[in-house]
C-alpha cells in the first residue's frame, strides 16, 4: 500500500485472476512446499503472484513480511494467511495442509531410505547443485520484489541494513525487527500522511 | 512410550513460538532440549537427521517430524509435526484475522508497509547465506549467479533454474 500504489502495481491489481478455489490452494502449496528447496518464499511470489495472479505485488509482499516476522516458517504463515483471506479456516487448512503433507510423506519415505542407500557421490552433486540455483533464486526474487515495488529512498537503505544485520552481523531475526522495525514503521507512516 | 511421545509434543509447541525466522533459528535450542535436556538422541544421529531434513524437499520445519520419529516412530513424528506446526499457525491465523478487521486504519498500514522492505532485505540475507555454504566453488557460484539473473529478470517458472542446477551439479559436482 505504502509502497507504490500507482504506475505499474496499480495496472498489475486490477489485472487480478479470479480467487483461487479451495483445491487450487491445496495444490498450489502443495507445489511450493514440494520444490521450494529452502527458497519456498521465492517460489510462492513467483506462483501466486506471476503465474496465477491472485494477488497483486504489493498485497503478497505485505502478507510475507508479517509471515516473516511470527514465529514459524514464513511461508507457512502466509499459507495461513492466504489461505484465509481467500476461504477462511477452510481456505488456511487447505493451503498449509498442501504445504506440509506432501513433503512429510516424502520425508518419511526418505528416512526409511537413508539406511539402505545413503549418500551416493551423484545423489550428493545434484543436491549441491540444486542448493547452489536455490540461493541464486532466493537472490534474484528478493532483487526483483525490490525492483517491482519502487521503494523510496529510506526503504531502500532499511532493507539493506536488515540484509547486513541478517547476512554479515548475523544478529537474530527478532534483534532485527526490534532495531528497524519501528523506524521502518515510522518512515511508512510519514510517507502515507504526506 | 507415551510418556515420550507427550513430553515431544510438549518440547515442539515451546519451541514453535520461539522459531521467528524458521527452523533454523531455533536448531540450537532444539539441540540442547533433545539431546543434553532429555538424551533422546547423541549429537552425531541429531547432525544426520539435521542434514537429511534439510536436504529433503519441503519446508526446513520438517526437521521436528524427522526428529520425533527417529526418537519415537511414527506416533513421535506426528507428536513433533503438530507441536512445532500447531501454535505458529494459531498465531498466523489470529493475527490474519485483527489485521483484516483493522485493514485500512492508517498505523496498520504504516506497520504492514513498514515491514515490506525489512522483510525483502532478510530475504536477500538469506539468499547470501544459503550461497555462501552452495557456492564454495566456481561451479556453484556460476550456478547461484545464473540463477539469480534468471529469477529477477525472467518471468520463467523457476523450477526451470532449479532442475538446471540439479542437473550441472549431477554431471560436474
Amino acid at each position: 500500500m505504502y509502497l507504490g500504489l500507482d504506475g505499474p502495481n496499480l495496472r498489475a491489481m486490477t489485472e487480478l485472476a479470479p480467487p483461487p478455489t479451495r483445491l487450487q490452494l491445496f495444490l498450489a502449496f502443495t507445489e511450493i512446499g514440494l520444490l521450494g528447496f529452502g527458497g519456498a518464499a521465492a517460489l510462492a511470489r513467483s506462483v501466486i503472484v506471476e503465474r496465477n495472479r491472485w494477488m497483486a505485488e504489493h498485497d503478497y509482499a505485505e502478507i510475507l513480511a508479517v509471515g516473516q516476522v511470527l514465529p514459524g516458517p514464513n511461508v507457512g504463515n502466509t499459507s495461513v494467511m492466504v489461505g484465509r483471506r481467500f476461504h477462511g479456516l477452510a481456505g488456511a487448512l487447505a493451503a498449509s495442509g498442501g504445504f506440509y503433507a506432501l513433503p512429510l510423506v516424502l520425508l518419511t519415505g526418505i528416512l526409511l531410505l537413508y539406511d539402505r542407500f545413503g549418500d551416493s557421490p551423484g545423489a550428493e552433486g545434484f543436491m549441491r547443485g540444486i542448493a547452489a540455483a536455490a540461493a541464486g533464486m532466493v537472490i534474484g526474487t528478493a532483487l526483483k520484489m525490490g525492483w517491482k515495488l519502487k521503494p523510496p529512498p529510506e526503504a531502500i537503505v532499511i532493507g539493506l541494513l536488515a540484509t547486513l544485520a541478517a547476512a554479515w552481523l548475523r544478529l537474530p531475526l527478532p534483534v532485527i525487527v526490534l532495531l528497524l522495525g519501528p523506524i521502518a514503521m515510522w518512515a511508512a507512516f510519514r510517507r502515507l500522511g504526506r | 512410550m507415551s510418556g515420550v511421545v507427550l513430553s515431544l509434543f510438549l518440547t515442539f509447541a515451546t519451541l514453535s513460538l520461539l522459531a521467528v525466522g524458521g527452523a533454523n533459528a531455533i536448531v540450537p535450542e532444539m539441540h540442547r532440549q533433545l539431546v543434553e535436556v532429555h538424551g533422546w538422541l547423541d549429537s552425531a544421529t541429531f547432525g544426520q537427521v539435521y542434514a537429511l531434513s534439510q536436504a529433503a524437499p519441503g519446508p526446513n520445519i520438517l526437521v521436528a517430524a524427522a526428529l520425533g520419529w527417529v526418537i519415537a516412530g511414527g506416533l513421535g513424528m506426528a507428536a513433533a509435526m503438530v507441536g512445532i506446526v500447531t501454535p505458529a499457525w494459531i498465531l498466523a491465523w489470529w493475527v490474519a484475522g485483527i489485521s483484516e478487521r483493522l485493514a485500512g486504519r492508517p498505523w496498520l498500514r504504516a506497520v504492514r508497509g513498514g515491514l515490506v522492505p525489512v522483510a525483502i532485505g532478510l530475504i536477500l540475507a538469506s539468499g547470501l547465506i544459503m550461497a555462501e555454504t552452495a557456492a564454495v566453488e566456481w561451479v556453484g557460484l556460476g550456478l547461484a549467479a545464473a540463477a539469480t539473473i534468471f529469477a529477477w529478470r525472467t518471468e520463467f517458472s523457476l523450477l526451470w533454474a532449479l532442475a538446471f542446477g540439479g542437473v550441472v551439479g549431477l554431471v560436474l559436482l
